[in-house]
């Protein structure tokens, strides 16, 4: 089986520091991490390589430094690392990346073949859009399957596959055809630790680098910042709240807690109250 | 697996094992390198200076790279009672030069920078994976480490431990005992956020120009142990430590209560205010000196840094004498490979000779008394001198009507009083200690 693995490199939010006085994030020294969401899909995707055989290879797309985060992919198991790099990819929005990535994937599958899966983080932790994923699977014509919590068969002989998907209200479980996108839903598996061997392999590997050119792309307004329609039209650190958590004490009691806890919601909520009694009237 | 088998592999990427690494690597060598953290720096902990020269001797222009917070023109030594401090101030614009002598720096930025010229050299570095213990031969040579992940080792000419402070494979491996008390100091430090122009302000400093603070006194409740407050760009760090011997033995409250009580002296409360603490640390440095220094090569292995107990307590010295020992390992390691020798202690033993012959074992040697010294005369040194000083410091400068040769013979008295004839004593031993 061939499974592809889009991975993002992001900054290491819980080590991220605002700046005490200008109130900017100091990304100086802040060290960089795969996308967490990442990293459910590629453990996925290295069962599968363990149960069906085959090879995983990683991708993304980034500067230099990202290739960092290939190394440490492959450091968890996988076979391949490819990055696409290119200042010309600067600044790209969701559409302009999915391109890009599109074009990658296009470009990888030329040389080993088209992947059956391709696995993308729900979303990142520092754009939190979403979208990268289903962008890539509709350039590609792929299946789209997000917040997968857990895949159920694979039928290779017939290209199917059968996943559980977390719905607005339950869980669906999908029957859908190969070649897919799928998005895991966090908490689904949890990354393995690499073997000796893996992470020397990492180390040690040339992680292949493409530009834009070398993936074929020659229009290059649809790239970077000229191919990304998204605006930032302002960034700002949000105002703290002037209320503070109210603390109700645990004691006297676990309806007495209760009864406290809804006093307070009733106090700060009048309308809620009259609702709900007026609602337990008829009762 | 297939069977590769380095040069070497060293075991820890702080400023020796670093420092072996590049040495070693530089020099054409096939060096596999294993650090348990995420990166070089993230588990790395000190105050921290960096004192050039050691650096200089491997890596001539690092200043244009390494990042570095500021130099220092301004060191104070403070000797500190309850209410003050009395101390000397050396400060000279001569610090000012092209190639500046000690920097402040951040550890978890300079040591990925440092391990990053390691990787530029040609080694291959390992990271998030422990070295759980030493793999030999039957004769017993050691021929590779074994680590927390799956896998049957990494195998090496030679293994070099620079797995600092705690050593826990040599201990593990029985190359060395366990950390006694006496030898080793627990340290606190937090680091203190404030805008550049307040530091600047605060210090007398402009541009890189920083000052160094060490203190002593009062301030460890009789224990040995010292205080500093280093100035970094954007930052203040400070910290104190104390024996480990003296915490369990004093039980005067853990580092952090010391902490909280230094930040709140009269003496530091001003520097610090305002500032936001938004990081804090802890570690273990071994200080009991040249007799602490555990046996240093063995068939097949080699230790250098904070595992080879190589820190000057008394000049607060130790990641220039873990960056020379570092760097002296891996010399002797290359002449080895290059004339085709085995790692064997026997052959080892020239980097003993070559620490012999720097200013790391000249140093450790000349003040290989202190730490005995201090275990006997620690709470005279720490608290009673101190508060003695600052005492004669407060009868000199107050002008209050009374003449001088009264105020000398209070002092004199003052002193007498305390110590009576242990001056003297104190000021033989001392004197024989520092020789």
């Amino acid at each position: 089986m061939r499974i592809f693995v889009c991975i993002k490199q992001v900054p290491d939010s819980a080590q991220i520091r605002v700046h005490p006085v200008t109130n900017t994030i100091m990304r100086q020294g802040v060290p960089t991490i795969i996308n967490p969401y990442d990293l459910f899909g590629l453990e996925e995707a290295l069962r599968l390589r363990d149960s069906f055989g085959g090879t995983v290879t990683v991708l993304t797309m980034g500067p230099p430094m990202a290739s960092e985060s290939l190394r440490k992919a492959l450091g968890y198991g996988a076979d391949r690392g490819l990055l696409l790099t290119d200042r010309f990819f600067a600044g790209s929005d969701t559409l302009a990346t999915s391109y890009a990535l599109s074009r990658l994937i296009e470009k990888a599958a030329e040389e080993q073949g088209m992947p059956q899966i391709v696995f993308c983080g729900k979303q990142t932790i520092d754009g939190d859009t979403a979208q990268v994923g289903p962008g890539i699977a509709q350039r590609l014509g792929l299946s789209q399957l997000t917040y997968v919590s857990a895949i159920d068969e694979i039928d290779p002989d017939k290209g199917t596959i059968t996943v559980r998907r977390r719905a607005d209200h339950g869980v669906q479980v999908l029957t859908s055809r190969l070649p897919a996108m799928i998005t895991m839903l966090e908490g689904s598996n949890q990354i393995r630790r690499g073997t000796q061997s893996d992470v020397l392999r990492a180390a040690q590997a040339k992680v292949t680098q493409w530009n834009a050119a070398a993936v074929g792309i020659t229009d290059l307004s649809l790239c970077g910042l000229r191919g990304s329609p998204t605006v930032v039209k302002r960034v700002f650190a949000p105002a703290a709240r002037s209320e503070k958590a109210e603390m109700i004490p645990a004691g006297g009691g676990g309806s007495a807690t209760a009864t406290a806890l809804i006093d307070a919601i009733f106090k700060r909520q009048p309308a809620l109250e009259e609702d709900l009694i007026s609602a337990a009237g008829g009762y | 697996m297939n069977k590769i088998v380095f040069d070497a592999i060293v075991v820890g990427a702080g400023p020796a094992g670093n420092s072996a690494a590049y040495t070693m690597a530089n020099a054409g060598l096939n060096v596999l390198q294993i650090e348990r953290g995420e990166y070089s720096g993230s588990k790395n902990v000190q105050g921290a200076i960096l004192y050039s020269d050691a650096l200089e001797q491997m890596i001539p222009d690092f200043r244009e790279e390494a990042p570095l917070e500021r130099h220092i023109v301004e060191q104070r030594i403070w000797m500190m009672d309850d209410r003050g401090h009395t101390g000397m101030h050396h400060r000279s614009d001569d610090y000012n030069e092209d190639l500046p002598n000690r920097y402040t720096i951040i550890r978890a930025q300079f040591d990925k920078w440092f391990n990053r010229q390691v990787r530029d050299a040609g080694a291959t570095v390992l990271y998030e994976t422990t070295v759980t213990g030493l793999l030999r031969d039957p004769r017993g040579q050691v021929i590779g480490v074994q680590t927390d992940r799956e896998g049957e080792g990494y195998y090496a000419n030679v293994v070099v431990l620079a797995e600092g402070v705690n050593g826990l494979v040599g201990q593990r491996s029985g190359l060395r005992s366990e950390l006694r008390p006496e030898d080793v100091a627990l340290a606190v430090k937090e680091m203190h956020f404030l805008p550049q122009e307040t530091i600047e302000s605060r210090f007398n400093i402009t541009g890189d120009e920083g000052v160094v603070i060490e203190a002593m006194g009062t301030i460890t409740e009789g224990m040995i142990g010292t205080a500093f407050l280093y100035t970094n760009r954007e930052s203040i760090s400070i910290g104190i430590g104390c024996l480990v011997s003296e915490l369990s033995r004093v039980g005067k409250g853990s580092p952090y209560q010391l902490l909280d009580r230094f930040k709140a002296h009269p003496s530091i409360r001003g520097l610090l205010e305002g500032s936001e603490m938004k990081e804090y640390a802890a570690h273990l440095i071994p200080e009991g000196g040249y007799r602490a220094i555990p046996e240093l090569v063995g068939d097949g292995w080699i230790c250098v840094g904070d595992a080879g107990h190589f820190v000057n307590a008394v000049h607060r010295e130790g990641s220039n004498l873990a960056m020379t020992t570092g760097r002296l390992a891996a010399e002797t390691i290359i002449t080895l490979n290059q004339r085709g020798q085995a790692c064997t202690k026997k052959a080892l033993g020239a980097y003993r000779q070559r620490l012999d012959d720097s200013f790391v074992m000249k140093d450790m040697k000349k003040y290989k008394d202190v730490p005995r010294m201090l275990e006997k005369q620690g709470s005279t040194i720490m608290d009673t001198y101190p508060r003695l000083m600052n005492g004669a410091a407060q009868t000199w400068f107050r002008v209050d009507g009374r003449d001088k040769k009264t105020k000398e013979n209070e002092i004199v008295k003052a002193a007498w009083h305390v110590r009576g004839l242990g001056l003297l004593g104190d000021a033989v031993k001392l004197a024989r200690a520092w020789r």
